[in-house]
């Protein structure tokens, strides 16, 4: 259900959503991260326990020059990205009007090193609606995953960035 | 992984992190607990950090053991979420009264909404009918900040505190400036902490009713200082804005309510219990309408109420389940208790592909098993498709249930019912009900079915003591299940892979359920999640044990003085 506030300037809210288990989390971290090396006030929030028994999960990013709630409110994402089709109807109302929604279908799978590696291609096309500089995002991988997984995360990365 | 750090030096962390560095920072010398969503972290990253952390089998060995050294004048944290809490109740209630000789912070993580619990009960509550000082943290830097001050306080009165976190605090990130450099040295001239010695003294120790009946006058007489001590001094805050609203808050409501209303001023409290009730008294007064925010029960309206103060509260009928967020606020600001919208559902746990539990259960159902049940992964199986579990209360009910069941049951019914419960249940709280199994037994008989998948699983796939690993993963003695069972008496003891044996499981059940007689029946397997760690850790064993027995004696006198003979 969409309201129609519009997000304050100063904080923007970024919402990844999909099943446990598929590194929705992980996302969220590494995302988090680079808003936060940046020198961003940053905020995150989710729910850990039960979700990774397959279970829906969500984690919410915000980031700006001020954050309050580390949890965005009802209809006030700004992008909304989610890693499991069958997710997408059930969290599309957390997306404001004019909002951006990334989904899977975005990324050419089969390219995929790895399908583990999903979280890190729809990253990589998360990255295009940012003007972060690219080392940060790749600073961020390499600091977040153990070193055999870097070469894969590289190209998934720039899979989804395009 | 590093944390996420900054270039001023900030890290962001999530509550329990933050927990967890501050009490290292704090000098704390031993980490106590036992799992328990949405706690689990802090000991794990105690751990990490260097820490002295340790699952106890249950939140009331842990609460003791962290006395014990609390009376031998060390600081000492022990963590458990709210439920943990009742069952670490009996020693909270007493070691108030003797109060400690170091530090001592109980810290209690409650689940507003039940994201991963059997209930909502609100902790604050356990504060003041044990006379415990409470401190309530909104943030990963508060929780950072108030846990030096939460050692402070509770070595400076000799009392133990209560550290009170929830969902939204431990497992949201937020920055955190800490006070030294990650992997400083410190010294305790930094942490504060005092030096571990043993100073006798029997009246303060030995609540015995001619003890106790001072320390209980003694304990008020604290609370009082305490309470003035927080008035004047206390680590609250007032963010003065428009005097139309005034908003008395603690914990996460506090961010909630910041964003929900700019305009208000926000009287931000940080020591809860004892209220400072002067200072609340005095913000109340200086705004034209006072609304207290508060997550489940209305505690702290109520309690300002009681002072006689002239202040507003949530709808109950609406806000009193689950947790507030800034829309919840912004309601509850706005005095509209028209119908939220309903969220969508998402996609609910299940058990995950290759659980051994999901074997178990189905030969239960086949069998038409009425089940007792616990807490762990196995409580999935009570929902469809599998839906074969008939209860679950609490940690080890399992076993009482069962034998209540047995003990009133037309015998046709009564021979139907097992009880289940998890490796770390079992030990939590199971090993009272198998005493009673043998001591009170229905004349049916009873079967007990340990599910043991080596592990701790649903919070994580933590330790215990059936595992025979500690917390940081260093060999121990592994109590054995089985031996268990002799002990209290159980002739009918079998142990059975429930996956790979499943055919004998169902027959070993069934031939158990047709006795009238007790039978203890382990079903080993392990946990998909920890299977890899479990195999490479046996592996690690028989390979110790093997150069143990071929590692011919070293020659000596064998008085172990190195001497040669």
């Amino acid at each position: 259900m969409n309201s129609s506030a519009k997000p304050t300037t100063a904080t923007t809210n970024v919402r990844f959503a999909g099943l446990g288990g598929t590194g929705v989390i992980k996302a969220s971290d590494i995302f988090a991260d680079v808003v936060f090396r940046l020198g961003n006030e940053t905020k995150k929030a989710e729910v850990h326990g039960m979700s990774q028994r397959g279970g829906s999960v969500q984690s919410d990013v915000r980031f700006g020059s001020e954050v309050n709630s580390p949890m965005i409110p009802d209809g006030a994402c700004d992008f909304l990205v989610v890693m499991e089709p069958t997710q997408i109807e059930v969290v599309r109302g957390g997306l404001r009007a004019g909002g951006t929604l990334i989904t899977p279908a975005e990324i050419d799978t089969a390219k995929l090193p790895t399908s583990k590696a999903l979280n890190v291609a729809m990253l990589g096309r998360l990255s295009r609606c940012f003007d972060f500089p690219v080392e940060v995002w790749q600073a961020s991988l390499r600091a977040n995953f153990p070193a055999k997984l870097h070469e894969a995360n590289d190209k998934a990365f720039a899979l989804g960035r395009g | 992984m590093q944390p996420s750090q900054d270039s001023s030096g900030r890290l962001l962390l999530s509550g329990n992190e933050a927990v967890a560095l501050a009490a290292l920072h704090c000098g704390v010398a031993l980490g106590t607990g036992y799992p328990g969503t949405p706690s689990t972290e802090i000991l794990e990253s105690f751990s990490a950090l260097g820490g002295k952390a340790q699952w106890a089998p249950n939140e009331k060995v842990a609460a003791e053991v962290a006395l014990g050294a609390a009376f031998a004048k060390a600081r000492v944290m022990c963590t458990m979420k709210h439920v943990g809490l009742n069952v670490a109740a009996d020693v909270l209630f007493t070691m108030t009264y003797s109060g400690v000789d170091g530090g001592y912070v109980l810290i209690v993580a409650d689940d507003p909404g039940m994201a991963s619990s059997q209930n909502e009960q609100d902790s604050r509550r356990y504060a003041e009918a044990a006379v415990a000082p409470m401190f309530e943290p909104a943030d990963s830097q508060d929780a950072y900040d108030l846990l030096k001050v939460a050692f402070e306080t509770s070595q400076r009165w000799q009392i133990p505190v209560i550290f009170r976190l929830t969902t939204r605090v431990c497992h949201s990130k937020s920055p955190v400036k800490p006070r030294f450099a990650i992997g400083a040295k410190l010294t305790a001239a930094d942490t504060g902490a005092p030096t571990p010695d043993f100073v006798r003294n029997i009246q303060q120790r030995v609540m015995v009713p001619g003890h106790a009946k001072p320390a209980g006058r003694r304990l008020r007489a604290k609370i009082v200082e305490i309470e003035n001590w927080n008035n004047t001094t206390g680590p609250q805050c007032v963010e003065r804005r428009g005097a139309e609203l005034g908003i008395v808050v603690a914990g996460i409501s506090y961010h909630h309510a910041r964003e929900a209303a700019p305009e208000a001023s926000i009287l931000k409290l940080g020591m809860t219990y004892p209220l400072p009730m002067q200072a609340i008294r005095d913000f109340v007064s200086s705004v034209k309408r006072c609304l207290v925010i508060e997550e489940n029960d209305p505690w702290l309206a109520a309690a300002c109420r009681a002072a006689g103060l002239k202040v507003e509260a949530k709808d109950d009928t609406i806000f009193r389940f689950g947790e507030l967020s800034v829309d919840r606020v912004k309601r509850i600001v706005a005095g509209d208790s028209s119908p939220e919208p309903i969220p969508m559902r998402g996609k609910p746990p299940e058990l995950c592909v290759g659980c051994p539990h999901r074997s178990s259960f189905e030969v239960m159902k086949e069998l038409d098993c009425i089940v007792s049940g616990d807490i762990g992964c196995y409580t999935l199986a009570a929902l469809p498709p599998l839906a074969a579990m008939d209860m679950m209360i609490d940690m080890g009910a399992a076993v009482g249930m069962g034998l209540g069941l047995r003990h009133v049951l037309p015998r046709e019914q009564a021979k139907r019912v097992v009880s289940v419960i998890g490796d770390s249940t079992f030990l939590h709280g199971g090993l009272p009900g198998l005493v009673e199994m043998a001591y009170n037994t229905p004349s049916t008989g009873h079967v007990l079915v340990i599910l043991d998948n080596g592990t701790t699983a649903m919070t994580g796939q933590q330790e215990h003591p059936g595992t025979g690993r500690q917390l940081d993963g260093s060999a121990t003695y592994q109590v054995s299940f089985e031996n268990l069972a002799r002990a209290a008496g159980i002739r009918n003891v079998a142990t059975v892979n429930p996956v790979r044996e499943r055919a004998k499981f169902k027959d070993t059940l069934a031939e158990a359920l047709g006795k009238d007689e007790l039978s203890v029946i382990i079903a080993r397997s392990p946990c998909i999640l920890a299977a890899g760690r479990i195999a490479a850790w046996e592996k690690e064993k028989a390979a110790a044990a093997k150069t143990a027995a071929d590692t011919p004696p070293a020659e000596g006198c064998g008085c172990g003085c190195g001497c040669q003979s």
